[in-house]
């Protein structure tokens, strides 16, 4: 397929989008001479990520710093310096993954057992504390499909869609036309509760404010109404104790709800215990119909990341193989706090950017240690690197298999050749680990 | 100056322009940018595009003002992750592994004269001379 491609103009249909957990699956591409020349069906962004393969001055070369000045190397002085700096390191963190196939995840999780180091995900600094909750009171949830063909009420709580997952609506949630729901979105109500009134929120049916801080808070007042208890205010988080009820009322009556959540609530005070609050309510909301509720996943396979490293170490983000057999504690084990206490003394970076999305503390300590950078960009991560593999992007210049926010594994296809001498994140992982444990 | 609560995250701006390069004029276009309820702008003295100094704990950023297009939230900053917001992100994740990425108290200041610094500019000022 690759090179009938490659060699005359044609269209790639049901291509899968890879940036984020929406992971569309009906893109079509058109190409011509191994260029990218249309996208269609893809939303801004999507579309943004297609064509920058084609970004002018995009990295093909390795490169190495040398005197504080990063030089062109070659594919093998590049995977033997990186195996050199892993197998020096005594603590080194493994991150990323959020970006890339589940076939380079599991190299990248046999690199971080061999050398005993700490692999986190962007979890960590998105779905982690739903993680938590889910591991604490466990997750009534659905597919993507029975939303679209079943749900009658959809809430959106703390995320905001039509900038972060911009076709999360147009495919599964609001508008189109399901089994069930034949009238598309005049079937459908939507609720957003959220700080700001959000583009999302303007579109609501019902768009309901929220104090900053105080989700948990009411997400307690709506359980209680829903169990028939009295609320023993008058405003809650912001919210009047009739609108409440009111609430309580319509998510009880109707036929199929689900709630779907974002960093509105994993990254504000309680965190986890939102989480454990909202997945509760939806469990109450269980005695009276059917309710389902779901993380509004970012990056297009960050939950594949957690699917591989649970079945290779039964723990999903933040594990720790010092010891030599995986253990997990986050807030100890994950990322940002292995960084701010200063214990990692080495870094791998894969498909992520830290160096743009950490705090300022973390990144200081990346700054100062030997970090290997491996991704299709330069990045603020790759102005710090000081090994840089530049690798080919999933599923649009090698295929792989992503997971969709709601655990369902798609293949996200190959529609041009890289440029010429780059090679796949899981190709490079594979030599680095081939070259830490040659000779032993 | 005033003193307000900042929250950080996506906008589809920020996302489209970090896939053209996150080194490119659009992405520090659309990322170093504050967004600020109309009320908190005229009490500052500013507009719409003016450069603002916002400073917490953890340091301080330049960075332009925007009207808030999402509001009204008086009270309530908004940057979009990245770079800039990450200058002022602060330490700790409360044993979760999560940063605080949103509810950070910070002051923003009127600072016409100063200038935003590009992606490359800030991670290579702020962090090469470490
Ligand atoms: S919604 Fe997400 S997966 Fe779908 S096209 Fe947009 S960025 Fe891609």
């Amino acid at each position: 397929m690759q090179e009938s491609l490659s060699k005359r103009c044609t269209v790639a249909s049901d291509v899968v989008c890879p940036f984020c957990g929406t992971l569309c699956d009906d893109i079509e591409v058109d190409v011509k001479d191994n260029k990218i020349t249309d996208v269609r069906h893809a939303c801004r962004i999507g579309t943004a990520k297609f064509f920058s393969v084609l970004e002018e001055g995009r990295p093909t070369k390795p490169l190495i710093r040398k005197n504080g000045v990063m030089v062109e190397t070659t594919v093998d002085t590049a995977v033997k310096k990186a195996a050199e700096i892993l197998k020096k390191s005594i603590r080194p963190l493994l991150y990323g993954w959020s970006s890339t196939s589940c076939e380079a995840h599991a190299h990248g999780i046999a690199i971080a057992e061999e050398v005993g180091g700490v692999i986190d995900g962007t979890t960590s600094v998105c779905h982690g504390p739903s993680v938590l909750a889910i591991q604490d009171v466990g997750c009534p949830s659905c597919t993507l499909a029975e939303v679209k063909n079943r749900a009658d009420l959809v809430i959106y709580w703390g995320c905001n869609p039509m900038h972060a997952h911009p076709r999360h609506l147009s495919r599964y949630t609001i508008y189109p036309r399901g089994y069930f729901r034949e009238r598309g979105h005049q079937d459908r109500e939507l609720i957003v509760i959220d700080v700001r009134k959000t583009d999302t929120a303007k579109i609501a049916n019902k768009f309901i404010k929220v104090d900053y801080g105080r989700d948990y808070e009411l997400l307690g007042a709506i359980r209680a109404a829903v169990n028939g208890n009295e609320i023993n205010a008058e405003v809650v988080g912001g919210v009047t104790k009739e609108e409440i009820q009111k609430l309580a009322e319509k998510l009880k009556n109707c036929q199929f709800g689900v709630i779907f959540f974002g960093m509105g609530l994993t990254m504000t005070s309680a965190k986890h215990r939102n989480i454990d609050n909202a997945i509760c309510l939806t469990k109450d909301l269980n005695r009276h119909t059917k309710f389902s509720i779901m993380p509004m996943r970012g990056h297009y396979n960050v939950t594949g990341f957690g699917e591989v490293l649970t079945w290779q170490t039964g723990y999903p983000y933040a594990v720790d193989f010092s010891t030599g057999y995986p253990r997990y504690n986050p807030g100890e084990t994950s990322a940002n706090d292995v960084l701010q206490r200063g214990e990692a003394d080495a870094a791998l970076i894969v498909a992520s950017d830290p160096v743009a999305h950490f705090p300022r503390k973390s990144v200081e300590y990346l700054a100062k240690m030997p970090l290997i950078y491996i991704g299709p960009h330069h990045t603020p991560t790759s102005l710090l690197a000081d090994v840089f593999i530049p690798s080919t992007f999933v599923g649009i210049e090698t295929g792989g298999t992503a997971y969709r926010m709601d655990t369902v594994p798609l293949y996200a296809k190959k529609v041009v050749d890289g440029p010429k001498g780059v090679l796949s994140d899981e190709e490079i992982l594979e030599r680095i680990y081939k070259e830490i444990v040659r000779g032993k | 100056m005033i003193e307000v609560n900042l929250i950080t995250g996506r906008t589809i701006e920020q996302g489209a322009s970090m896939e053209i390069s996150k080194l490119s004029d659009e992405y520090t276009k659309a990322t170093a940018i504050c967004e600020l309820d109309s009320e908190d702008m005229t009490q500052l003295g500013i507009k719409d595009g003016d450069n603002v100094k916002v400073s917490s704990v953890a340091g301080s950023v330049i960075v332009k003002a925007r009207n808030a297009t999402q509001g009204p939230h008086k009270g309530m900053a908004f940057i979009p992750m990245g770079p800039w917001a990450n200058s002022i992100t602060g330490t700790g994740s409360d044993s979760t592994g999560m940063p605080p990425f949103k509810g950070i108290d910070v002051k923003i200041e009127e600072a016409k004269a100063e200038k935003v610094l590009s992606a490359r500019e800030l991670i290579e000022e702020v962090y090469r001379g470490i």
